[in-house]
């Protein structure tokens, strides 16, 4: 019980209350007052990831979302920049498979959070899209593929996400052709089918109260797009198991292993992280860390973990290895997953995953920054504000049926996809 | 369990030198056996950081045994008299806590986040294997084995990373900084457990170390628990060090490094001071100056001139660190665009330069950098591992915590004047080393054809 008051402790020291609400734009907001540090965050996602562009424009989402800060407002590219260093402000974000996602981070100080807040607003709101600034980026974008093409770990992580989804928008990735084929009325029709308020969440903590959260959530999403709310994406399939095999000359084997597992909310998340740390999530205390690395040798890096996304997002393994041993490598990953799958883990295991997880839990929420993250993935996902509070709790509460009955569910063997490059 | 700090990419870990201003307020005491210990209280959360800083880092090792300060800090998760194999992670993780450490040229550093209460457990673990360090045949066996893999995946396979090792042995013939931290393959595969161990006795002990907490902690708590756990481990003598100061170059070095890729990269290094002395020198803090001028931000004169502007570029940047124990390097690299040669992008680089050199810099952008540097400072302070970080690397360049606000009162008192002058003095081809990519083709097939196949 002790680790449970000291969580609720950290929230309450951190005046990490967690607020939310709903702008008149119809934007989700979700806010944490936290005076400690004179800075402010905000982060803005959108269902505009690279899950919602088309099949054959691939691309588009990171292309839309790169450009937003390219000249906005009658302001061109260089000015943006020029104004975000007058203040010491930073923009950042950028699209994964669900989300598109800008974040600011600003002094505190009234001049400061002002321009800063309200360049956000431009880039937000009224992006001007230039098409000489869209034919440069393609031009990058493509050098940056062709580069990644030649890179063991970008091959494996394509081949890996091609093979889980093969018919789905996850599974697919920016090409040359797919980004040749991107014009400047596809990224401006992108932005206003997927950039509206109704899509949006809003994320804010730092050194300011609720009401000005408010006025600021309104002003960011008052003149957004009016795009319709979000259309659920397709559903995934389960692939069948198989393995692909890529040449490739690099000294050391890039091996994944996984399948589309878990969606954002399932309630066998927590039990699924819990036995993941034990598995391969826990660092150098998992099985697979002491297999492969501390008594094989194998490997510099092994690991195990679950990316839960709207449609269910994949459980991975991953290492690398010298390519010649390849094979046993992989032979003894194999074994350790198996195990697991067969047993689950020894109540000694979970004993320790849970101090870990449960204890440790402050130190996931202990700066702004690493709040932020969780703040967004709450608003987005939907999930319950009390997630946080409830964490700690639901671990301590995990047995070693729940872990083997929720990997049965969601780690299945018969669509284990396999990617191997570079092994012999 | 290692991350590689890599020389001369590092610049806001160079300029922001810290605010320690407000919040910041560090104190620090010396135990009798010579151990520093650096407190700073910060209680937004009920956790702190740990470290133990070593100042032995690869530049303290000699020919044949390069790599063998970033081996040992991977043997010392291996075992104690008191722990077996593997206790140590066991332990923190039992605490709520993680771990890590990593290895530079200049130190080897361990560290552990946890919950604060568990301050004294921490202190336990690392001063028991400060002391009572076991190196076993058979673990050593194993995590030889390990670093080789780490090797293959962040050099042997990584053609920039091969470029910049390639890069630092050419541009220093005398200085230690020519050996790659990780240690060059054939020095790791005759490596001994032997060798691993003459340098653990040779700079693992109290008097080479400091100790630094972050956290929800009282200071004087922290005192009593560092005396408890720490103060009993007996002084020793250290060896000497030699300066091996690079003797000067004298002409232009040029190098080819071939691997599989597709768009070729250029990295140039020249040879500039470090910083010695905080109060009488100016030129240090002018080139940090300069470094943000070309790469501080978005708006910053590499991605305005050479990306955006004559899209010479897919990328380019700048960087220098004042603050080391060896020597320095002012660092220019990029990428060029599609239709464009290294040469093209090598004489951009250059021309960026030789405008400071001769037109210099506004004033509008000098405090720009400014700007930067206090924004940078006060966004620090939403992380303890941060704080650490930079008290951590400035102690282990023989610069105090204490000085960490003359080194930022320095930095904005630099002139446009004194940018200009050492972009004029230090950018001669004598004192250049230029390392070109020329990317292979992979071959035939490779990385495309695949072989699909259902396992039974």
């Amino acid at each position: 019980m002790a680790c449970l008051l000291g969580a609720a402790a950290t929230l309450v020291q951190a005046g990490a209350k967690i607020e939310q609400w709903a702008t008149p734009a119809g934007a989700r907001v979700v806010f944490v007052e936290s005076r400690v540090v004179p800075i402010l965050d905000v982060q803005v996602d959108f269902a505009a990831g690279g899950a919602y562009a088309p099949a054959d424009k691939t691309g588009l989402a990171g292309l839309t979302r790169s450009l937003l800060d390219m000249g906005a407002g009658g302001l061109d590219e260089e000015k943006i920049a020029d104004r975000l260093a007058d203040i010491g402000a930073r923009l950042g974000g950028g699209a994964d498979l669900d989300r598109a996602s800008i974040s600011l981070r600003s002094l505190s100080s009234p001049r400061e959070r002002e321009a800063a807040l309200e360049l956000m607003r431009l880039v937000l709101q009224q992006p001007a899209f230039p098409a000489a600034v869209l034919d440069r980026e393609k031009a990058r974008t493509i050098a940056g593929i062709r580069e990644s093409d030649t890179r063991p770990a970008s091959i494996a992580a394509k081949r890996f996400f091609a093979a889980l989804y093969p018919e789905h928008p996850y599974g697919r990735s920016a090409t040359v052709e797919s980004v040749e084929r991107i014009t400047r009325e596809d990224v401006a029709a992108f932005y206003r089918a997927h950039y509206g308020a109704r899509r949006a969440v809003i994320s804010i903590i730092g050194d300011l109260s609720r009401a000005e959260a408010e006025e600021i959530a309104r002003r960011l999403t008052e003149g957004l797009p009016d795009a319709p709310a979000e259309v659920s994406l397709p559903e995934t399939a389960m692939p069948a198991r198989n393995t692909v095999r890529v040449d490739h000359p690099a000294t050391q084997a890039h091996i994944h292993l996984g399948l589309p597992a878990v969606r954002r909310g399932d309630p066998d998340y927590i039990p699924l992280l819990v036995g993941n740390y034990i598995l391969g999530g826990g660092g150098f205390v998992s099985r697979l860390m002491k297999e492969v690395r501390e008594k094989r040798g194998y490997a510099y890096s092994v690991y195990s973990y679950f990316q839960p996304q709207k449609q269910p997002g994949p459980f991975q393994v991953g290492l690398q290895t010298k390519r010649e041993q390849a094979r046993d490598a992989l032979k003894v990953v194999e074994d350790v997953l198996a195990d697991f799958l067969a047993r689950g883990p020894s109540e000694e295991e979970l004993g320790a995953a849970r101090r870990n997880l449960a204890d440790g839990f402050p130190l996931r929420i202990d700066s702004n920054r690493k709040l932020l993250e969780y703040l967004a993935v709450i608003g987005f996902y939907n999930l319950p504000l009390s997630y946080l509070d409830d964490f700690p709790r639901k671990v301590e509460a995990v047995t070693v049926a729940d872990i083997r009955a929720a990997f049965a569910r969601h780690v299945k063997p018969e669509h284990f996809v396999t990617v191997i490059v570079a092994g012999d | 369990m290692t991350r590689r700090l890599l020389f001369g990419r590092l610049y806001f870990a160079a300029l922001a030198l810290s605010a320690t201003a407000a919040l910041a307020n560090p104190v620090e005491k010396t135990l009798a056996n010579g151990l520093r210990v650096i407190v700073q209280e910060d209680r937004r959360a009920p956790t702190a950081v740990h470290m133990v800083w070593y100042r032995a880092g690869s530049m303290d090792e000699v020919d044949g045994t390069s790599g063998v300060a970033h081996v040992l800090e991977h043997m010392m998760f291996k075992g104690t008299k008191h722990l077996k194999p593997g206790e140590f992670n066991k332990r923190v993780a039992a605490a709520g806590g993680r771990d890590n450490a990593f290895t530079s040229l200049d130190y080897t550093a361990y560290f552990q986040q946890v919950p604060a209460k568990r301050l004294g457990d921490m202190m336990a673990l690392e001063a028991d294997r400060m002391a009572n360090l076991v190196l076993g045949a058979k673990e050593f066996e194993q995590e030889i084995k390990v670093v080789m893999e780490e090797r293959r995946l962040r050099t042997e396979d990584n053609p920039q990373a091969l470029v910049h090792e390639r890069q630092m042995a050419a541009a220093f013939q005398a200085h230690p900084y020519r050996r790659p931290i990780i240690g060059w393959m054939n020095d790791l595969e005759n490596m001994t457990a032997a060798d691993a161990r003459d340098w653990y006795r040779r700079w693992y002990a109290p008097n080479n170390a400091y100790v630094i907490v972050v956290g929800d902690v009282n200071k004087e708590e922290v005192f009593r628990l560092a005396e408890k756990h720490y103060g009993k481990i007996p002084r020793r003598a250290l060896p000497g060090r030699k300066p091996q100061i690079e003797p000067g170059q004298i002409g232009i070095k040029r190098l080819v490094v071939k691997a599989p890729a597709k768009l070729p990269y250029l990295s140039m290094v020249w040879k500039v001071p470090a910083l010695r002395d905080l109060n009488k020198e100016r030129e240090p803090y002018a080139l940090e100056v300069l470094a943000a001028v070309f790469d501080g931000h978005e708006g910053a004169r590499f991605a305005r001139n050479l990306v955006r502007g004559a899209q010479v570029a897919v990328s380019a940047g700048a960087g220098y660190e004042a603050t080391v124990r060896g020597e320095a390097l002012f660092s220019v690299d990029g990428t060029p665009a599609e239709g464009k040669t290294v040469a093209d992008l090598e004489a951009a680089l250059r021309a960026e330069i030789a405008r400071v050199a001769t037109e210099g810099v506004s004033a509008e952008e000098i405090e720009r950098v400014k700007t930067q540097t206090i924004a940078a400072q006060v966004y620090k302070r939403d992380s303890m591992m941060a704080q650490a970080m930079e008290i951590g690397r400035l102690e282990a360049a023989g610069v105090r915590w204490r000085d960490i606000d003359t080194l930022l009162e320095k930095i904005r008192s630099v002139t446009a004047e004194e940018v200009q002058a050492v972009a004029k003095k230090y950018f001669s081809d004598a004192s250049l080393t230029v390392a070109v990519l020329d990317p292979q083709p992979l071959p035939e097939g490779a990385a495309q054809k695949s072989v699909s196949a259902v396992r039974h």
